[in-house]
């Protein structure tokens, strides 16, 4: 990160950039909330890791079903018992929170990188291209989500050209929901970025760039970049925590990850039913989406008080 | 003001113009066509029957052309027929919509009033235990998968302790007024809750920021009890931006209120939205998202209204 605070203009340029992280991560160490969460979304991270260990030593299949064996109660083969069709609920959790926490990922930094496009083109050029983005931007923003996402879940893949087969496939699903959620969600990392850019292209050494003859390309990506990445650190984590939600609820729904493959969305999908006969199956999965998305949202926080010097507890 | 308000009706029409076109084209996207539905449960049907059903529906026009007789069937108010429904898609709305209302209205209240009360008192010493805890309960509010959330107040009130009915909007051979509330509660306070943990937030931040503003020192200066230095100087204050978030809230309360109607079987217009989508009823999930788009589009409008109203020192240019 290259000078944005007055202690850098005296300290020595590297330096002061490893001081600016230094300084960062000693405030974040601060956020009891921020490290806490930190904390969770590792050891989640290491639980469905686990999956693999179970899967391989173990010889547990996620997909597996067994139709004797339904709703067992936990035990020494299953420890949290079996599903509806006989399943593992325990390595299915692992694996459907793999797919979940890529899901969440994924989406977030295909629409990060969307939203940054555009809000680095609108601000920095501005004028008519500015307006025009913007208001698409808003057009985005009024648009109402959810019912929306499920129309582009439902859409036909075969009308737009692709084969049958891919179609039906498992990636099709996965990437079609990560791809429909990065479509929607880039809006809020767009207008942060824009905000950002447009204060960033009257700073000095972006006008001596130009005025050397750096074209417009060149400024975006060599000076605008870097020092817009910082306020959208904090942006990107809560659109994590978000996509993490919108996954879940279109997955329970139906259009997003597809059975067999678990997702803690799609865990859920019968769940309505579960509330009765087996209760714990319709707690677990929520569960774990809750814990996830919390603590993103505190890492969120935490991040922005160890970003903004301002901040104060 | 006039000027400003007729302009941004006419923004509104026209967003609303493009969406329709926009969601006309999606839905074409969706597996099938209304031929294909019409000749499904008929294994007569030639492929001769079946090019000649479609000539006349219009179904082997392209796209432009579909939308534009679709367009201008529906400014003359004829939105069509609903598959699954068997009626006039506008008949199939108005009750949708009713039960809508009484969900969003009736969760946006609550939540309005328990987040200015909680975010008040959080924000009276910003740091301290209480604001922590309410901190904590606004973000479990905003983390927290809404379906989930209903699931568990399925699980908790109604299978174990038997409080509120689990689904639907009356009971058969009812339907009094207090049944029909009972039938309310638990989709009201699931949504309420959802919604809260934001609005908390907005609050909290607004007070804070206020409460730190020249005009409160002066107040508290010249001797005006906390009370009213809190209530009167502060709060009104700091209820403009909040005000204006709320407001651009009520399309996140939609999809809300789209899980909750489906997690309790309400038959508002977000289960019907979602159904008219699975069961493949082109004309009626086309006018529900069409509806959708307009309500978010409203309430962005009555935001940017409620600024300049609040505010008289907001030029609205």
């Amino acid at each position: 990160m290259s000078a944005t605070t007055d202690t850098e203009i005296v300290a020595p340029r590297t330096e002061a950039a490893v001081g600016v992280w230094r300084l960062r991560w000693r405030r974040f160490r601060g956020h009891a909330g921020g490290m806490a969460a930190l904390v969770v979304l590792v050891l989640l991270v290491l639980f469905t890791l686990a999956a693999w260990p179970m899967q391989h030593f173990l010889g547990i299949d996620p997909n597996a079903t067994d139709l004797f064996a339904r709703f067992e109660p936990p035990g020494p083969v299953h420890w949290l018992g079996t599903d509806d069709a006989g399943r593992d609920v325990l390595v299915r959790l692992m694996v459907g929170g793999q797919m979940s926490l890529l899901v969440g990922l994924l989406a977030t930094v295909i629409g990060g990188v969307l939203g940054l496009f555009i809000g680095i083109v609108a601000g920095y050029f501005g004028g008519r291209v500015d307006a025009v983005l913007m208001r698409f931007t808003d057009g985005m923003i009024a648009l109402p989500l959810l019912p929306l996402l499920i129309v582009f879940g439902a859409i036909d893949l075969t009308k737009l050209g692709f084969s049958q087969d891919f179609a039906r496939s498992g990636a099709a699903g996965f990437w079609r929901i990560i791809i429909i959620i990065a479509i929607v969600d880039w809006t809020a990392i767009a207008r942060l970025v824009r905000a950002a850019t447009l204060a960033i292209k009257e700073r000095d050494y972006v006008r001596s760039a130009k005025a050397s003859g750096a074209g417009a390309g060149y400024v975006m990506a060599s000076h605008i970049l870097p020092n817009v990445a910082t306020p959208i650190i904090v942006a990107f984590t809560l659109t994590v925590g978000r996509v993490i939600l919108l996954e879940s609820v279109l997955s329970f729904l139906g259009f997003g990850i597809v059975p067999p493959t678990p997702s803690w969305g799609n865990m859920l999908n019968n769940a309505q039913e579960l509330v009765t006969t087996a209760p714990a199956l319709a707690v677990y999965p929520g569960l774990l989406i809750f814990i996830t998305v919390i603590a993103v949202n505190f890492l969120g926080d935490g991040l922005q008080h160890a970003f903004d010097p301002r901040s104060q507890r | 003001m006039a000027a400003f308000i007729l302009r941004r009706v006419v923004q509104t029409l026209l967003v609303l113009l493009v969406m329709s076109f926009v969601i006309y084209a999606l839905i074409g996207l969706m597996p099938g066509d209304p031929v294909d539905m019409m000749i499904a449960g008929n294994p007569g049907a030639t492929p001769e029957v079946v090019a000649a059903l479609r000539k006349i529906y219009g179904a082997d026009q392209p796209l432009m052309v579909r939308y534009w007789h679709w367009l201008s069937d529906a400014l003359r108010g004829d939105f069509g027929f609903s598959r699954t429904h068997s009626q006039p898609v506008l008949e199939v709305l108005a009750p949708a919509l009713w039960q809508t209302c009484q969900l969003m209205i009736g969760s946006f209240v609550v939540s309005v009033i328990l987040s200015f009360a909680l975010g008040i008192v959080a924000a009276l010493r910003p740091g301290g235990w209480v604001d922590g805890l309410i901190s904590l309960c606004a973000f479990a509010g905003i983390s927290v998968p809404v379906f989930w959330l209903a699931l568990m107040m399925i699980l908790v009130f109604a299978v174990e302790l038997h409080w509120f009915p689990a689904s639907g909007i009356a009971n058969v051979g009812d339907g009094g007024l207090r049944d029909r509330l009972m039938h309310l509660v638990m989709p009201i306070t699931t949504l309420a809750l959802a919604n809260t943990g934001a609005f908390i937030r907005y609050v909290r931040a607004s007070m804070i920021e206020v409460m730190r503003m020249d005009h409160v020192r002066t107040a508290r200066a010249k001797g005006a009890g906390e009370g009213r230095v809190v209530l009167i100087h502060a709060f009104r204050n700091a209820l403009i931006p909040v005000v204006t978030i709320m407001a651009l809230s009520f399309g996140v309360l939609f999809n809300g209120a789209l899980l909750t109607e489906t997690m309790f079987a309400q038959p508002g217009m977000g289960k019907m939205i979602y159904d008219s989508i699975q069961g493949n009823d082109y004309n009626l999930a086309l006018v529900g998202l069409l509806f959708a788009t307009l309500v978010t589009l409203l309430s962005n409008l009555a935001a940017d209204l409620a600024y300049g109203w609040l505010d008289p020192r907001i030029a609205l240019a």
